[in-house]
């Protein structure tokens, strides 16, 4: 008890000194935190993605669109469940900042191929039966104190005008990494207005959705889905959904590599902080060391007397930054344009990380400090003058 | 009588640079239990060298120290560790006490190597600091005491193991004079009435006045008796 008593009295002998290595190992968590929050909020898209759907997207590039027609064509290939298809509509809700995921769907069936969207059947019946009728994710109705029966009014960009929908359902996320922001819509609702006023632009559909009876066949059914179309005038590119996504998440990668490199290079630094405030703190006390090492005490003693107050000093930083990453991150959501992200929040692994990472700085930085004490001897101890 | 401490033709140089420092030049000593023993001599003689050597804090590069039976110059680091916490109490010029501990809690330093439990730990500080005095002082900071007062909480942790040996490193150095014949007052006690084998360092006469035999070093030489 009472090496611990001098080890936490040695941590708080320069108030000063103390609090400000605190203080930076605190901000460090924060932004290790912050940044680590980003990251796995993204990679997260990719472990939403369902082991038994499959995309079907154009094979030039995700932008062109594949024909209608390709639908019965799909849902005959062997082992093949259903498939449903979406398209991207884009456009602006109230006000351009306003940013949520808007898409068309084939309303019979992207419910039954998406089942981690939860829909109450009157409400989905409802949505079916009715051409303007949409269905939005319960954060989006909390966000925009949206309610069954509510009007919304999209100004159209990739599809121009103005666009009414009825509110008929609002679903819930079935997991935590389930998007909650979407708005869904009826395809034919769009492709009957593309017919009157863009007829090139009707019958198109952006990707297929499709479910596949056995997770284990993804390959094989992927390429005779691709067989279907080679040679045509949209040959097909199928994958399963995580690929799908993770070629999406690839887009960014550049950003999220510089993220999580940013994240450990911060740790870093940190550390190179504390073992600068240990190796001060452990040449001061050269002479108490030489007096413990006099008194019998061994170079266990010693270690645990250093490496206590420098875990001390990085448990205390690392607490305080991670009990502030909560209400930081919760802020930062706040502060972000509604629907960036689907979902923002701390993953356990996360605050693990930053807290492994505490353990690992204050181990780390007192190796040097250590080292110095255990090869001065008693005599060049007493004659340190600091 | 019998010899507690005897030292045989111990030599040490240090090394600086790749030069040989010759510090003590093939001394030798016999210390009798219960003696009180002053080594004086100017800056830089090697008498300090010779207590560090006798208190196991150095090891000498010729020659043997036998204390109390144990050949302590040819005992490893860990070994030597133990025997001192075991059979020398420490007295230092500049006191040496842990700032963020009380007194009773630098006193009871030493005995957290031992396998006393909390209430025999407790009964042993306690007899010590009032042995020195300051039994109405147990809790208070070294900064809250006077360097007389800091120098006999250190004597008092010297002697609540119970050591074989007291060794005093110019203990008298940093205090005034009324405070250092209270000093050395308690070390003559300690002496006298517990018969404690005292090897003391100083370079004051008066102090060296308190001890029973007087032994000068120069040049690392033992010059007289």
């Amino acid at each position: 008890m009472k090496i611990l008593k001098i080890i936490f009295a040695n941590a708080l002998r320069h108030k000063l000194r103390t609090t400000l290595t605190i203080l930076g190992i605190a901000i460090a968590v924060i932004a290790f935190g912050v940044l680590r929050t980003v990251v796995t909020v993204w990679d997260s898209s990719v472990d939403a993605a369902a082991a038994n759907r499959l995309i079907t997207r154009q094979a030039v590039s995700f932008i062109f669109p594949l024909p209608y027609a390709y639908k019965e064509k799909i849902k005959n290939v062997e082992g093949v469940k259903e498939v449903s298809f979406a398209n991207w509509f884009g456009g602006v809700y109230k006000d351009k900042n306003n940013f949520f995921t808007r898409m068309c769907v084939d309303a019979d069936t992207y419910f039954d191929v998406l089942p981690e969207f939860i829909i109450s059947p009157e409400e989905l019946e409802n949505f079916k039966k009715e051409r303007n009728a949409c269905v939005i994710g319960q954060e989006i109705a909390v966000q925009y104190n949206l309610k069954l029966g509510d009007q919304m009014v999209l100004e159209g960009d990739i599809f121009p005008g103005q666009w009414e929908f009825v509110v008929r359902g609002i679903y819930k996320p079935k997991n935590k990494n389930t998007d909650d922001t979407q708005m869904l819509f009826h395809w034919d609702y769009i492709n009957e207005r593309m017919k009157a006023e863009a007829p090139l632009r009707a019958g198109s559909v952006g990707w297929y959705i499709v479910q596949i009876e056995n997770p284990n066949d993804a390959a094989e059914v992927s390429e005779k889905i691709d067989a279907l179309f080679k040679n045509s005038s949209a040959e097909t590119k199928t994958e399963t959904e995580k690929a799908f996504t993770q070629g999406f998440v690839a887009a960014s990668s550049a950003i999220i590599t510089a993220m999580n490199f940013m994240s450990f290079v911060i740790i870093g630094i940190i550390m190179l902080v504390l073992a600068n405030t240990m190796i001060m703190a452990a040449r001061e006390r050269t002479r108490e060391y030489a007096v413990l090492k006099t008194l019998g005490f061994s170079a266990f003693h010693i270690i645990g007397l250093i490496l206590g107050e420098s875990l001390v000093i990085a448990l205390i930083g690392g607490g305080i930054g991670i009990a502030l990453t909560y209400p930081i991150v919760a802020g930062f959501e706040q502060a972000m344009p509604k629907g960036f992200f689907p979902f923002f929040y701390i993953e356990p692994i996360t605050t693990i990380l930053a807290l492994s990472a505490a353990i690992i700085i204050g181990i780390l930085a007192s190796i040097f400090p250590i080292q110095r004490a255990l090869k001065t001897n008693i005599v060049d101890g007493f004659r340190f003058v600091g | 009588m019998s010899s507690i401490i005897t030292v045989q033709n111990v030599s040490k140089s240090y090394w600086r640079n790749k030069i040989e420092i010759p510090v003590l030049n093939n001394i030798s000593i016999n210390v009798e239990q219960g003696e009180f023993l002053a080594l004086m001599g100017p800056s830089g003689s090697g008498k300090t060298t010779l207590l560090n050597l006798i208190a196991g804090i150095d090891k000498p590069s010729a020659g043997e120290i036998i204390i109390n039976g144990t050949v302590i110059s040819s005992l490893g680091e860990s070994a030597l560790a133990k025997w001192r916490a075991n059979n020398v109490g420490f007295v230092f010029q500049f006191y040496n006490l842990i700032p963020v501990l009380t007194a009773f809690e630098n006193v009871e330093l030493p005995l957290l190597l031992t396998k006393l439990s909390k209430a025999e730990r407790k009964k042993q500080v306690e007899t010590a600091l009032t042995l020195v005095g300051l039994g109405d002082r147990m809790h208070h900071a070294p900064k809250q005491l006077s360097g007389g007062q800091e120098q006999r909480v250190a004597i008092a942790r010297a002697i609540v193991t119970d050591p074989v040996i007291i060794v005093a490193d110019e203990p008298t150095g940093d205090l005034d004079r009324s405070s250092a014949e209270e000093i050395l007052i308690l070390l003559g006690r300690l002496n006298k009435e517990f018969q404690k084998t005292i090897i003391m360092v100083t370079h004051d006469p008066h102090a060296a006045e308190s001890a029973n035999i007087i032994k000068h070093i120069d040049k690392g030489d033992l010059v007289g008796a």
